[in-house]
Protein backbone atom coordinates (compact mmCIF):
# COMPACT_ATOMS: atom_id res chain seq x y z
CA UNK A 1 0.00 0.00 0.00
CA UNK A 2 0.99 3.63 -0.60
CA UNK A 3 1.65 4.69 2.81
CA UNK A 4 1.48 8.19 1.99
CA UNK A 5 -2.23 8.14 0.60
CA UNK A 6 -3.50 6.18 3.05
CA UNK A 7 -5.74 7.58 6.13
CA UNK A 8 -4.84 7.80 9.32
CA UNK A 9 -7.08 5.18 10.33
CA UNK A 10 -5.75 2.35 7.99
CA UNK A 11 -2.30 3.25 9.03
CA UNK A 12 -3.04 3.05 12.78
CA UNK A 13 -4.68 -0.27 12.13
CA UNK A 14 -2.15 -1.78 9.90
CA UNK A 15 0.79 -0.52 12.33
CA UNK A 16 -1.47 -1.94 15.14
CA UNK A 17 -1.75 -5.68 13.38
CA UNK A 18 1.45 -5.58 12.34
CA UNK A 19 0.78 -5.06 8.07
CA UNK A 20 3.87 -2.42 8.21
CA UNK A 21 5.70 -1.07 10.59
CA UNK A 22 5.30 2.34 12.31
CA UNK A 23 9.23 3.08 10.81
CA UNK A 24 7.81 2.25 7.42
CA UNK A 25 5.49 4.84 7.83
CA UNK A 26 7.69 7.36 9.09
CA UNK A 27 10.25 6.42 6.77
CA UNK A 28 8.25 6.77 3.92
CA UNK A 29 6.59 10.39 4.78
CA UNK A 30 10.01 11.65 5.47
CA UNK A 31 10.96 10.39 1.87
CA UNK A 32 7.82 12.43 0.65
CA UNK A 33 8.96 15.34 2.53
CA UNK A 34 12.49 15.56 0.73
CA UNK A 35 11.14 14.94 -2.65
CA UNK A 36 8.72 17.92 -2.28
CA UNK A 37 8.79 20.29 0.92
CA UNK A 38 11.78 21.96 -1.34
CA UNK A 39 9.00 23.57 -3.23
CA UNK A 40 5.99 23.35 -0.96
CA UNK A 41 8.14 24.86 2.23
CA UNK A 42 5.64 23.38 4.49
CA UNK A 43 8.05 22.48 7.04
CA UNK A 44 9.96 24.96 9.53
CA UNK A 45 11.25 22.17 11.51
CA UNK A 46 10.79 18.32 9.82
CA UNK A 47 11.83 16.46 13.05
CA UNK A 48 13.03 13.53 11.04
CA UNK A 49 15.42 11.42 13.87
CA UNK A 50 13.36 11.92 16.50
CA UNK A 51 10.41 10.56 14.45
CA UNK A 52 12.10 7.70 13.37
CA UNK A 53 13.38 6.67 17.22
CA UNK A 54 9.70 7.34 18.24
CA UNK A 55 8.55 5.05 15.20
CA UNK A 56 10.80 2.58 16.52
CA UNK A 57 10.10 2.63 20.18
CA UNK A 58 6.10 2.01 18.84
CA UNK A 59 7.15 -1.07 16.66
CA UNK A 60 9.00 -2.60 19.53
CA UNK A 61 6.03 -2.08 22.06
CA UNK A 62 4.11 -3.93 19.66
CA UNK A 63 6.83 -6.89 19.68
CA UNK A 64 6.52 -6.77 23.35
CA UNK A 65 3.14 -7.92 22.90
CA UNK A 66 1.70 -4.27 23.86
CA UNK A 67 -1.42 -2.91 23.30
CA UNK A 68 -0.87 0.02 20.95
CA UNK A 69 -3.21 3.37 20.62
CA UNK A 70 -5.69 4.82 18.43
CA UNK A 71 -3.39 6.38 16.26
CA UNK A 72 -0.42 3.69 16.49
CA UNK A 73 2.70 4.98 14.13
CA UNK A 74 0.62 8.17 12.15
CA UNK A 75 2.37 10.66 11.22
CA UNK A 76 1.12 14.22 12.38
CA UNK A 77 2.18 17.41 11.78
CA UNK A 78 1.73 20.29 14.10
CA UNK A 79 1.68 23.66 13.17
CA UNK A 80 4.27 25.56 15.04
CA UNK A 81 2.45 27.39 17.75
CA UNK A 82 1.34 24.19 19.36
CA UNK A 83 4.01 23.23 21.90
CA UNK A 84 6.14 19.57 21.43
CA UNK A 85 8.38 19.46 24.13
CA UNK A 86 12.32 19.69 23.73
CA UNK A 87 11.80 21.02 19.67
CA UNK A 88 11.80 25.11 18.75
CA UNK A 89 7.98 27.01 18.80
CA UNK A 90 8.60 29.69 16.48
CA UNK A 91 5.20 30.90 15.82
CA UNK A 92 7.09 31.62 12.42
CA UNK A 93 8.50 35.19 14.52
CA UNK A 94 11.64 36.26 15.26
CA UNK A 95 10.88 37.09 17.97
CA UNK A 96 10.64 33.34 19.21
CA UNK A 97 13.16 32.21 16.81
CA UNK A 98 15.18 29.55 19.29
CA UNK A 99 12.26 29.14 21.79
CA UNK A 100 12.63 25.21 22.76
CA UNK A 101 9.14 24.22 24.29
CA UNK A 102 9.14 23.44 28.00
CA UNK A 103 6.23 21.03 28.01
CA UNK A 104 3.94 19.23 25.92
CA UNK A 105 0.84 21.10 24.91
CA UNK A 106 -2.67 19.19 25.98
CA UNK A 107 -3.34 17.82 22.26
CA UNK A 108 0.30 17.06 22.04
CA UNK A 109 0.12 14.90 24.72
CA UNK A 110 -2.91 13.14 23.96
CA UNK A 111 -1.26 12.45 20.04
CA UNK A 112 1.34 10.99 22.17
CA UNK A 113 -0.67 8.41 24.36
CA UNK A 114 -2.11 7.76 21.09
CA UNK A 115 0.99 6.02 19.67
CA UNK A 116 0.91 9.46 16.88
CA UNK A 117 4.53 10.48 15.26
CA UNK A 118 5.33 13.97 15.46
CA UNK A 119 7.16 14.99 11.60
CA UNK A 120 7.72 18.72 12.16
CA UNK A 121 6.43 22.27 13.08
CA UNK A 122 4.90 23.83 10.24
CA UNK A 123 4.60 27.47 8.69
CA UNK A 124 2.07 29.87 9.63
CA UNK A 125 1.48 33.49 9.10
CA UNK A 126 3.68 35.63 12.19
CA UNK A 127 1.38 34.27 15.31
CA UNK A 128 -1.29 33.15 13.24
CA UNK A 129 -2.12 36.66 12.15
CA UNK A 130 -2.82 36.42 7.97
CA UNK A 131 -5.14 34.50 5.55
CA UNK A 132 -1.28 33.21 2.92
CA UNK A 133 0.90 32.39 5.08
CA UNK A 134 2.87 35.29 3.75
CA UNK A 135 3.17 36.66 6.86
CA UNK A 136 5.49 34.08 8.28
CA UNK A 137 8.91 35.60 8.90
CA UNK A 138 11.27 32.54 7.64
CA UNK A 139 9.23 31.46 4.29
CA UNK A 140 6.53 31.50 1.97
CA UNK A 141 4.57 28.08 1.94
CA UNK A 142 3.26 27.16 -1.66
CA UNK A 143 -0.07 25.68 -2.44
CA UNK A 144 0.90 22.45 -2.95
CA UNK A 145 -1.65 22.30 -6.66
CA UNK A 146 -0.33 25.30 -8.05
CA UNK A 147 3.13 26.63 -6.55
CA UNK A 148 2.18 30.11 -8.06
CA UNK A 149 -0.77 30.21 -5.56
CA UNK A 150 -0.81 30.86 -1.66
CA UNK A 151 -1.76 27.99 0.36
CA UNK A 152 -4.34 30.24 2.54
CA UNK A 153 -3.40 30.83 6.40
CA UNK A 154 -2.95 31.22 8.57
CA UNK A 155 -1.96 27.32 8.71
CA UNK A 156 -0.93 27.47 5.66
CA UNK A 157 1.77 24.84 6.60
CA UNK A 158 -0.38 22.25 7.83
CA UNK A 159 -3.12 22.55 5.26
CA UNK A 160 -0.25 22.27 2.61
CA UNK A 161 1.48 19.47 4.52
CA UNK A 162 -1.85 17.30 4.46
CA UNK A 163 -2.70 17.73 0.84
CA UNK A 164 0.92 16.82 -0.42
CA UNK A 165 0.42 13.51 1.54
CA UNK A 166 3.75 14.72 4.39
CA UNK A 167 2.65 13.55 7.00
CA UNK A 168 -1.40 11.54 7.44
CA UNK A 169 -2.87 14.62 8.92
CA UNK A 170 -1.90 17.51 10.39
CA UNK A 171 -3.33 20.26 13.79
CA UNK A 172 -3.96 24.23 12.80
CA UNK A 173 -5.35 27.11 14.61
CA UNK A 174 -8.66 28.70 13.79
CA UNK A 175 -9.46 32.22 14.81
CA UNK A 176 -11.48 33.60 11.76
CA UNK A 177 -11.18 31.10 9.69
CA UNK A 178 -6.83 29.70 9.47
CA UNK A 179 -7.82 26.25 9.57
CA UNK A 180 -10.90 26.30 6.73
CA UNK A 181 -9.80 28.75 4.40
CA UNK A 182 -6.32 27.16 3.87
CA UNK A 183 -8.08 23.65 3.91
CA UNK A 184 -10.59 24.97 1.46
CA UNK A 185 -7.31 26.60 -0.56
CA UNK A 186 -5.44 22.82 -0.50
CA UNK A 187 -8.36 20.94 -1.07
CA UNK A 188 -8.39 18.96 2.67
CA UNK A 189 -10.85 18.21 5.29
CA UNK A 190 -10.39 21.08 7.69
CA UNK A 191 -12.49 20.61 11.19
CA UNK A 192 -12.63 23.80 13.30
CA UNK A 193 -14.54 22.13 16.79
CA UNK A 194 -16.89 23.97 18.90
CA UNK A 195 -15.05 26.51 20.87
CA UNK A 196 -14.23 24.95 24.26
CA UNK A 197 -14.11 21.25 22.76
CA UNK A 198 -10.37 21.31 22.25
CA UNK A 199 -7.72 22.23 24.69
CA UNK A 200 -5.58 25.12 24.29
CA UNK A 201 -3.41 24.44 26.57
CA UNK A 202 0.28 24.98 25.38
CA UNK A 203 -1.09 26.80 21.77
CA UNK A 204 0.31 29.80 21.75
CA UNK A 205 -2.51 32.32 22.26
CA UNK A 206 -3.84 35.06 19.69
CA UNK A 207 -7.27 35.98 20.26
CA UNK A 208 -8.36 33.65 23.06
CA UNK A 209 -12.41 34.46 23.25
CA UNK A 210 -12.03 32.97 18.98
CA UNK A 211 -8.76 30.42 18.89
CA UNK A 212 -9.80 26.85 18.30
CA UNK A 213 -7.15 23.74 17.82
CA UNK A 214 -8.30 21.51 15.09
CA UNK A 215 -7.48 18.87 12.36
CA UNK A 216 -6.65 19.03 8.39
CA UNK A 217 -7.23 15.44 7.08
CA UNK A 218 -7.50 13.78 3.23
CA UNK A 219 -11.38 12.11 4.70
CA UNK A 220 -13.70 12.95 6.96
CA UNK A 221 -13.61 9.62 9.12
CA UNK A 222 -9.77 10.88 9.72
CA UNK A 223 -11.01 14.46 11.25
CA UNK A 224 -13.34 12.41 13.47
CA UNK A 225 -10.82 10.36 14.67
CA UNK A 226 -8.56 12.98 15.68
CA UNK A 227 -10.98 14.95 17.02
CA UNK A 228 -11.82 11.86 18.89
CA UNK A 229 -8.54 11.93 20.07
CA UNK A 230 -7.70 15.74 20.73
CA UNK A 231 -10.75 16.74 22.20
CA UNK A 232 -12.80 16.55 25.05
CA UNK A 233 -12.19 18.20 28.74
CA UNK A 234 -8.77 19.76 29.93
CA UNK A 235 -8.43 21.14 34.09
CA UNK A 236 -5.84 23.12 32.69
CA UNK A 237 -8.00 24.96 30.07
CA UNK A 238 -10.32 27.51 31.95
CA UNK A 239 -12.39 27.54 28.91
CA UNK A 240 -12.83 23.95 28.02
CA UNK A 241 -15.80 22.46 27.73
CA UNK A 242 -17.21 19.49 29.90
CA UNK A 243 -18.54 18.38 26.43
CA UNK A 244 -16.90 14.57 24.95
CA UNK A 245 -16.27 14.39 21.10
CA UNK A 246 -18.73 12.09 19.69
CA UNK A 247 -17.79 8.64 18.60
CA UNK A 248 -17.05 7.85 15.17
CA UNK A 249 -19.89 6.96 13.22
CA UNK A 250 -21.04 5.33 10.26
CA UNK A 251 -21.90 7.27 6.81
CA UNK A 252 -25.57 8.04 6.48
CA UNK A 253 -27.42 6.11 3.90
CA UNK A 254 -29.06 9.29 3.29
CA UNK A 255 -30.19 12.38 4.63
CA UNK A 256 -33.96 12.30 4.67
CA UNK A 257 -35.19 14.54 7.31
CA UNK A 258 -31.76 16.94 7.63
CA UNK A 259 -32.69 20.92 7.18
CA UNK A 260 -30.12 22.56 5.70
CA UNK A 261 -29.96 26.53 5.17
CA UNK A 262 -28.22 28.66 2.66
CA UNK A 263 -27.52 31.90 3.98
CA UNK A 264 -28.31 34.75 1.51
CA UNK A 265 -26.08 36.62 2.84
CA UNK A 266 -23.10 34.21 1.86
CA UNK A 267 -23.59 34.49 -1.86
CA UNK A 268 -23.23 37.51 -2.54
CA UNK A 269 -21.86 40.09 -5.45
CA UNK A 270 -17.91 39.34 -5.10
CA UNK A 271 -18.38 35.38 -4.89
CA UNK A 272 -16.36 33.75 -7.66
CA UNK A 273 -18.19 32.03 -10.09
CA UNK A 274 -16.64 29.31 -10.19
CA UNK A 275 -16.76 28.74 -6.27
CA UNK A 276 -20.67 29.48 -6.14
CA UNK A 277 -21.52 27.10 -8.88
CA UNK A 278 -19.16 24.10 -6.75
CA UNK A 279 -21.20 24.86 -3.70
CA UNK A 280 -23.86 25.19 -5.42
CA UNK A 281 -23.40 21.58 -6.79
CA UNK A 282 -22.36 20.43 -3.52
CA UNK A 283 -25.65 21.10 -2.10
CA UNK A 284 -27.30 19.43 -4.68
CA UNK A 285 -25.61 16.29 -4.06
CA UNK A 286 -26.70 17.17 -0.02
CA UNK A 287 -30.49 17.12 -1.84
CA UNK A 288 -30.21 14.64 -4.00
CA UNK A 289 -29.37 12.43 -0.74
CA UNK A 290 -32.54 13.46 1.33
CA UNK A 291 -31.99 16.72 2.67
CA UNK A 292 -34.47 19.28 2.49
CA UNK A 293 -32.39 22.98 1.43
CA UNK A 294 -34.08 26.11 2.35
CA UNK A 295 -32.65 29.64 2.62
CA UNK A 296 -31.73 31.36 5.52
CA UNK A 297 -30.52 34.59 6.96
CA UNK A 298 -27.54 35.49 9.00
CA UNK A 299 -28.85 39.87 8.57
CA UNK A 300 -25.48 40.82 10.90
CA UNK A 301 -23.21 38.93 8.93
CA UNK A 302 -22.08 42.65 6.84
CA UNK A 303 -20.32 43.17 10.55
CA UNK A 304 -18.07 40.51 10.32
CA UNK A 305 -15.32 41.80 9.10
CA UNK A 306 -15.16 45.16 11.27
CA UNK A 307 -16.20 43.13 14.37
CA UNK A 308 -13.13 40.65 13.71
CA UNK A 309 -10.44 42.95 13.40
CA UNK A 310 -11.55 45.07 16.54
CA UNK A 311 -11.75 41.85 19.23
CA UNK A 312 -8.94 39.51 17.75
CA UNK A 313 -6.50 42.70 17.40
CA UNK A 314 -7.37 43.86 20.74
CA UNK A 315 -7.15 40.40 22.60
CA UNK A 316 -3.55 40.18 20.64
CA UNK A 317 -2.51 43.33 21.81
CA UNK A 318 -2.98 41.87 25.55
CA UNK A 319 -1.56 38.59 24.68
CA UNK A 320 1.46 39.65 23.06
CA UNK A 321 2.32 42.11 26.03
CA UNK A 322 4.51 38.77 27.08
CA UNK A 323 7.17 39.35 24.41
CA UNK A 324 8.73 41.26 26.08
CA UNK A 325 12.74 40.60 25.63
CA UNK A 326 12.72 39.36 29.36
CA UNK A 327 11.72 35.49 29.56
CA UNK A 328 11.65 34.33 26.10
CA UNK A 329 13.65 34.65 22.78
CA UNK A 330 14.85 37.75 21.04
CA UNK A 331 16.33 40.43 22.83
CA UNK A 332 17.83 43.71 21.54
CA UNK A 333 21.18 44.13 22.99
CA UNK A 334 21.19 47.49 21.66
CA UNK A 335 18.73 48.82 24.44
CA UNK A 336 20.29 50.64 27.81
CA UNK A 337 17.31 51.05 29.93
CA UNK A 338 14.37 48.38 30.54
CA UNK A 339 11.80 50.65 28.46
CA UNK A 340 14.03 50.30 25.19
CA UNK A 341 14.49 46.45 26.16
CA UNK A 342 10.57 46.38 25.73
CA UNK A 343 10.20 48.38 22.58
CA UNK A 344 13.49 47.99 20.24
CA UNK A 345 12.97 43.86 21.31
CA UNK A 346 9.47 44.06 19.91
CA UNK A 347 9.78 46.29 17.22
CA UNK A 348 12.86 44.38 15.79
CA UNK A 349 11.45 41.14 16.93
CA UNK A 350 7.84 41.49 15.50
CA UNK A 351 7.01 41.68 11.42
CA UNK A 352 4.89 44.23 10.16
CA UNK A 353 0.96 42.68 9.99
CA UNK A 354 1.46 41.45 13.93
CA UNK A 355 3.05 45.14 14.77
CA UNK A 356 -0.29 46.57 12.33
CA UNK A 357 -2.49 44.28 14.84
CA UNK A 358 -0.77 45.67 18.09
CA UNK A 359 -1.47 49.10 17.03
CA UNK A 360 -5.20 48.92 16.50
CA UNK A 361 -6.03 46.35 18.91
CA UNK A 362 -4.22 49.11 21.18
CA UNK A 363 -5.89 51.67 19.96
CA UNK A 364 -9.58 49.86 20.01
CA UNK A 365 -8.90 49.61 23.71
CA UNK A 366 -6.93 53.48 24.76
CA UNK A 367 -9.00 55.42 26.91
CA UNK A 368 -11.70 57.15 24.86
CA UNK A 369 -11.88 54.72 21.95
CA UNK A 370 -13.15 51.65 24.11
CA UNK A 371 -16.77 52.35 23.96
CA UNK A 372 -16.81 53.32 20.23
CA UNK A 373 -15.07 50.19 19.05
CA UNK A 374 -14.65 47.09 21.48
CA UNK A 375 -17.36 47.60 23.79
CA UNK A 376 -19.24 47.88 20.55
CA UNK A 377 -17.90 44.96 18.64
CA UNK A 378 -18.83 42.51 21.65
CA UNK A 379 -22.38 43.77 21.21
CA UNK A 380 -22.20 43.35 18.05
CA UNK A 381 -20.82 40.27 17.92
CA UNK A 382 -23.65 39.42 20.30
CA UNK A 383 -26.01 39.82 17.50
CA UNK A 384 -23.78 37.78 15.37
CA UNK A 385 -24.68 34.56 17.93
CA UNK A 386 -27.88 35.80 18.03
CA UNK A 387 -28.43 35.52 13.63
CA UNK A 388 -27.10 31.47 14.15
CA UNK A 389 -29.47 31.03 17.24
CA UNK A 390 -32.07 31.86 14.93
CA UNK A 391 -31.54 30.12 12.07
CA UNK A 392 -30.62 26.85 14.05
CA UNK A 393 -34.25 26.83 15.35
CA UNK A 394 -35.04 26.14 11.44
CA UNK A 395 -32.00 24.43 9.84
CA UNK A 396 -30.02 21.69 11.23
CA UNK A 397 -26.68 22.74 9.47
CA UNK A 398 -25.93 25.73 7.52
CA UNK A 399 -24.36 25.21 4.08
CA UNK A 400 -22.05 28.25 2.60
CA UNK A 401 -18.64 28.98 0.93
CA UNK A 402 -15.66 28.28 2.67
CA UNK A 403 -13.90 31.27 0.73
CA UNK A 404 -15.49 33.80 -1.30
CA UNK A 405 -12.61 32.99 -4.32
CA UNK A 406 -10.23 30.17 -5.56
CA UNK A 407 -6.68 30.41 -3.99
CA UNK A 408 -4.90 33.89 -4.79
CA UNK A 409 -1.29 33.84 -6.48
CA UNK A 410 1.66 35.45 -3.86
CA UNK A 411 1.19 38.70 -3.36
CA UNK A 412 -1.78 39.49 -4.93
CA UNK A 413 -2.92 41.11 -1.32
CA UNK A 414 0.20 42.06 0.60
CA UNK A 415 -0.33 45.37 -0.06
CA UNK A 416 -3.92 45.95 0.85
CA UNK A 417 -4.26 44.81 4.44
CA UNK A 418 -8.63 45.64 4.19
CA UNK A 419 -8.40 42.74 0.89
CA UNK A 420 -6.75 40.06 2.41
CA UNK A 421 -8.86 40.34 6.08
CA UNK A 422 -12.03 39.75 3.06
CA UNK A 423 -10.88 36.39 2.36
CA UNK A 424 -12.04 35.29 5.69
CA UNK A 425 -15.72 36.71 5.30
CA UNK A 426 -17.52 33.60 5.55
CA UNK A 427 -15.31 32.32 7.93
CA UNK A 428 -15.23 34.40 10.52
CA UNK A 429 -19.23 34.18 12.15
CA UNK A 430 -18.04 31.05 13.29
CA UNK A 431 -15.71 31.87 15.09
CA UNK A 432 -17.76 34.83 16.98
CA UNK A 433 -20.60 32.11 17.81
CA UNK A 434 -18.03 29.93 19.00
CA UNK A 435 -20.06 27.18 16.27
CA UNK A 436 -18.55 23.85 15.04
CA UNK A 437 -17.31 24.08 11.15
CA UNK A 438 -16.28 22.27 8.53
CA UNK A 439 -14.16 22.97 5.06
CA UNK A 440 -14.43 20.04 2.55
CA UNK A 441 -13.23 19.94 -0.58
CA UNK A 442 -16.44 20.21 -3.31
CA UNK A 443 -14.51 20.63 -6.62
CA UNK A 444 -11.94 22.84 -8.87
CA UNK A 445 -11.46 25.83 -10.52
CA UNK A 446 -11.15 25.84 -13.94
CA UNK A 447 -7.35 26.51 -13.42
CA UNK A 448 -7.52 22.76 -11.38
CA UNK A 449 -7.24 24.88 -7.60
CA UNK A 450 -9.86 23.30 -4.93
CA UNK A 451 -13.06 25.05 -3.76
CA UNK A 452 -14.26 24.16 -0.37
CA UNK A 453 -17.80 23.42 1.03
CA UNK A 454 -18.52 25.45 4.48
CA UNK A 455 -20.74 23.10 6.98
CA UNK A 456 -21.66 24.98 9.98
CA UNK A 457 -23.55 23.37 13.08
CA UNK A 458 -24.82 24.93 16.20
CA UNK A 459 -22.31 24.56 18.91
CA UNK A 460 -21.21 20.64 20.26
CA UNK A 461 -23.62 19.42 16.68
CA UNK A 462 -19.89 18.14 15.24
CA UNK A 463 -21.26 14.71 14.78
CA UNK A 464 -24.01 15.73 12.74
CA UNK A 465 -22.32 18.00 10.61
CA UNK A 466 -19.33 15.27 9.70
CA UNK A 467 -21.79 12.59 9.07
CA UNK A 468 -23.37 14.56 6.38
CA UNK A 469 -19.85 15.57 5.38
CA UNK A 470 -19.56 11.83 5.23
CA UNK A 471 -22.26 11.54 3.17
CA UNK A 472 -21.17 13.74 0.99
CA UNK A 473 -17.75 12.01 0.71
CA UNK A 474 -19.41 8.77 -0.12
CA UNK A 475 -20.43 9.98 -3.23
CA UNK A 476 -18.08 12.43 -4.11
CA UNK A 477 -14.93 11.04 -3.27
CA UNK A 478 -12.17 13.95 -2.55
CA UNK A 479 -9.06 13.70 -4.73
CA UNK A 480 -5.80 13.42 -3.86
CA UNK A 481 -2.95 15.10 -4.85
CA UNK A 482 -1.15 13.30 -7.84
CA UNK A 483 2.83 12.90 -7.90
CA UNK B 1 -11.25 59.68 10.88
CA UNK B 2 -7.50 60.16 10.13
CA UNK B 3 -4.79 58.74 12.27
CA UNK B 4 -2.23 61.21 12.92
CA UNK B 5 1.64 60.29 13.14
CA UNK B 6 1.38 61.54 16.63
CA UNK B 7 -1.42 59.43 17.19
CA UNK B 8 0.79 56.06 16.07
CA UNK B 9 3.32 57.66 17.90
CA UNK B 10 1.34 57.51 21.12
CA UNK B 11 -0.41 54.56 20.13
CA UNK B 12 3.02 52.67 20.17
CA UNK B 13 4.46 54.21 23.45
CA UNK B 14 1.19 52.71 24.69
CA UNK B 15 1.99 49.55 22.61
CA UNK B 16 5.87 49.33 23.58
CA UNK B 17 6.88 49.28 19.85
CA UNK B 18 9.73 51.28 18.62
CA UNK B 19 8.30 51.91 15.08
CA UNK B 20 10.86 54.20 12.17
CA UNK B 21 9.29 56.64 10.55
CA UNK B 22 8.52 55.14 6.93
CA UNK B 23 6.62 52.72 9.63
CA UNK B 24 4.74 55.55 11.27
CA UNK B 25 3.50 56.84 7.75
CA UNK B 26 2.64 53.43 6.60
CA UNK B 27 0.69 52.10 9.77
CA UNK B 28 -1.11 56.48 10.14
CA UNK B 29 -2.27 55.71 6.55
CA UNK B 30 -3.46 51.83 7.14
CA UNK B 31 -5.29 52.73 10.21
CA UNK B 32 -7.51 55.47 8.79
CA UNK B 33 -8.62 53.01 5.82
CA UNK B 34 -8.87 50.07 8.28
CA UNK B 35 -10.79 52.49 11.10
CA UNK B 36 -12.98 54.18 8.50
CA UNK B 37 -14.08 50.76 7.43
CA UNK B 38 -15.26 49.70 10.59
CA UNK B 39 -17.25 53.19 10.97
CA UNK B 40 -20.40 50.73 9.66
CA UNK B 41 -20.69 49.18 13.18
CA UNK B 42 -21.97 52.46 13.95
CA UNK B 43 -25.23 51.29 12.11
CA UNK B 44 -25.88 48.27 13.63
CA UNK B 45 -28.42 48.84 16.60
CA UNK B 46 -27.02 47.63 19.88
CA UNK B 47 -29.22 49.49 22.23
CA UNK B 48 -30.58 46.88 25.13
CA UNK B 49 -27.41 44.18 23.63
CA UNK B 50 -25.54 43.38 26.09
CA UNK B 51 -21.35 42.62 24.96
CA UNK B 52 -20.40 38.71 24.05
CA UNK B 53 -17.96 38.04 27.31
CA UNK B 54 -18.74 33.76 26.64
CA UNK B 55 -19.34 32.68 23.70
CA UNK B 56 -20.50 28.94 26.18
CA UNK B 57 -21.75 31.32 28.72
CA UNK B 58 -19.33 30.09 31.21
CA UNK B 59 -18.76 30.87 34.72
CA UNK B 60 -15.87 31.27 36.90
CA UNK B 61 -13.74 28.15 37.21
CA UNK B 62 -12.84 27.34 40.70
CA UNK B 63 -10.15 25.16 42.10
CA UNK B 64 -8.39 24.38 45.58
CA UNK B 65 -5.20 27.12 45.41
CA UNK B 66 -2.56 24.29 45.68
CA UNK B 67 0.92 25.17 44.31
CA UNK B 68 2.45 22.62 41.84
CA UNK B 69 5.70 22.84 41.60
CA UNK B 70 6.51 22.86 37.03
CA UNK B 71 8.72 19.47 36.79
CA UNK B 72 11.47 21.26 34.29
CA UNK B 73 12.05 25.19 36.02
CA UNK B 74 15.51 24.56 34.18
CA UNK B 75 13.74 24.33 31.16
CA UNK B 76 11.70 27.59 31.49
CA UNK B 77 14.67 29.29 32.62
CA UNK B 78 16.65 28.61 29.99
CA UNK B 79 14.54 30.92 27.27
CA UNK B 80 15.38 33.94 29.19
CA UNK B 81 17.88 35.82 27.16
CA UNK B 82 19.48 36.77 30.32
CA UNK B 83 19.24 35.37 33.23
CA UNK B 84 21.12 35.04 37.12
CA UNK B 85 20.88 31.99 38.50
CA UNK B 86 17.51 30.82 39.03
CA UNK B 87 16.23 34.60 38.48
CA UNK B 88 15.24 36.46 34.76
CA UNK B 89 17.51 39.42 34.65
CA UNK B 90 16.62 42.73 33.80
CA UNK B 91 18.03 46.08 33.24
CA UNK B 92 18.35 48.27 36.34
CA UNK B 93 14.82 50.67 37.11
CA UNK B 94 15.29 51.65 40.25
CA UNK B 95 18.20 54.37 40.41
Amino acid sequence: MELTQQTAAKIASAVRNGETTAEAVATAHFARIEKLDGTVKAFLNATKDAALARARDIDARRKKGEKLGALAGVPVALKDNIQLKGVETTCASKILKGHIAAYDATVVERLKNADAIFVGKTNLDEFAMGSSTENSAFQKTTNPWDAACVPGGSSGGSAAAAAAGMCSFSLGSDTGGSIRQPAAFCGVVGLKPTYGLVSRYGLVAFASSLDQIGPFTRTVSDAELALSVIGGHDPKDTTSAPNEPAPISAAPKDLKGLRIGLPKEYFIEGLDPEVEKSVRDAVAVLKSLGAEIKEVSLPHTKYAIATYYIIAPSEASSNLARFDGIRYGFMDRAATNLQEVYEMTRGAGFGSEVKRRIMLGTYALSSGYYDAYYSKAQRVRTLMANDFKEVFKQVDLIAAPTTPTPPFRFGEKTNDPIAMYLSDIFTIPSNMAGNASVSIPCGFSKKGMPIGLQLIADVFQEKKMLSTAKAYETLKPFALLKG
Amino acid sequence: MSVSDADVKKIAKLARLRLSDAEVALYGGQLTKILDSMAELAKADTANVPPTTSVLGAVNVMREDEPKPFEDIEALLAHAPDRDGPYFKVKKVIE
